[in-house]
């Protein structure tokens, strides 16, 4: 195999890599810049660093539902954490894709980001800008 | 600000802040909003989960009135830009105004606001006025679609109408705060 040939199957390879965790149930590759755009939408009430209507998703990924301390979560999304719900791109698709049938009960009164590609967007962006930050 | 905007702009802020002397009559649209509403307090599990909707928005709200006064407080907002935010800041008071009376209506406790420190505003970000106005067109923007995501979940169809309302008031928010910062006040012909 040519040097360029390797290159290329190693580059391949980690995009197929990168693009595993959120294809594997079912989502196309995340852009995360477009998920910038997405998150503009939640940005009535989240925000990356500090707690709002929402608690902060700064270190969202790996984080027990429910666990940032003093942040007024519902009984719902309390319980759900108590019960072992851990965010991560699949317990995050699944939330965002209905909050209110996933946690009946949620303060997160929102419909859901229903689009595939948009949710896969998001997660993308999520996960690197919530690694970033200081939790 | 691009020169050839000024003029238009500054019209439209003196409109805006000239309507703010009819409150009185959008207190009463507001308040029309939720007229023969006495149904509400007979719903139940229903109107529980109606209630948490509208304390969610309620929330938003009330941060919002605060971050304008954050904006007002600032020093960094010049007439008649200041007008219009404190204009704003006006409307986001009479969504609060709505939002808390339907909820004690179906027999819930309007959650109360924070203390303005609590809220942790990026206040050292905010060197300019074109500072302030971005952050408060981020903030509309994300309150337009927290409607259109909350607008599907009511179960009581006024309550949505209401919602609708406060949507249409804070889109026209986000057209004009993203006119005072040059750009193009309506930039698609949907909302997300």
């Amino acid at each position: 195999m040519k040097r360029g040939n390797v290159i290329s199957a190693a580059g391949l390879l980690a995009v197929l890599l990168a693009a595993v965790p959120l294809a594997a149930f079912g989502l196309p590759p995340g852009d995360p810049a477009r998920g910038e755009k997405v998150y503009g939408r939640c940005f009535a009430c989240h925000a990356i660093d500090r707690d709002r209507t929402g608690p902060r998703h700064a270190g969202l990924f790996g984080r027990r539902a429910g666990s940032i301390p003093g942040f007024p979560y519902s009984p719902a999304m309390k319980k759900a954490g108590a019960n072992g719900l851990v965010w991560n791109e699949e317990t995050l698709d699944k939330f965002l894709q209905n909050p209110t049938k996933f946690i009946p009960g949620t303060r997160m009164t929102y419909a859901g980001v229903k689009n595939d590609q948009d949710r896969a967007d998001l997660l993308a962006y999520l996960k690197e800008a919530t690694k970033e930050a200081k939790q | 600000m691009p020169e050839l905007f000024i003029p238009s702009f500054r019209t439209l802020a003196r409109r805006v802040f000239l309507a703010r002397t009819g409150q009185a009559a959008l207190s009463a649209t507001a308040v029309a909003l939720l007229a023969g509403n006495e149904a509400l307090a007979a719903q139940s599990k229903s109107g529980t989960k109606d209630v948490t909707i509208l304390n969610t928005a309620l929330g938003a709200e009330q941060e919002a009135i605060a971050a304008y006064q954050v904006g007002a407080e600032s020093g960094l907002l010049q007439k008649p830009v200041l007008d219009l935010a404190v204009a704003f800041q006006g409307h986001h008071k009479a969504h609060a105004d709505l939002l808390a009376s339907a909820i004690k209506k179906l027999g819930g406790t309007p959650s109360a606001p924070k203390q303005p420190a609590d809220y942790h505003f990026p206040t050292s970000k905010l060197k300019s006025q074109a500072d302030v106005l971005r952050f408060a067109a981020d903030l509309e923007k994300g309150a337009v679609s927290a409607y259109l995501g909350a607008i599907p979940l009511f179960h009581n169809r006024d309550l949505a109408k209401a919602a609708g309302s406060i949507l249409g008031d804070e889109a026209m928010h986000w057209a004009v705060l993203r006119q005072a910062l040059g750009e193009t006040p309506v930039p698609e012909a949907f909302v997300a």
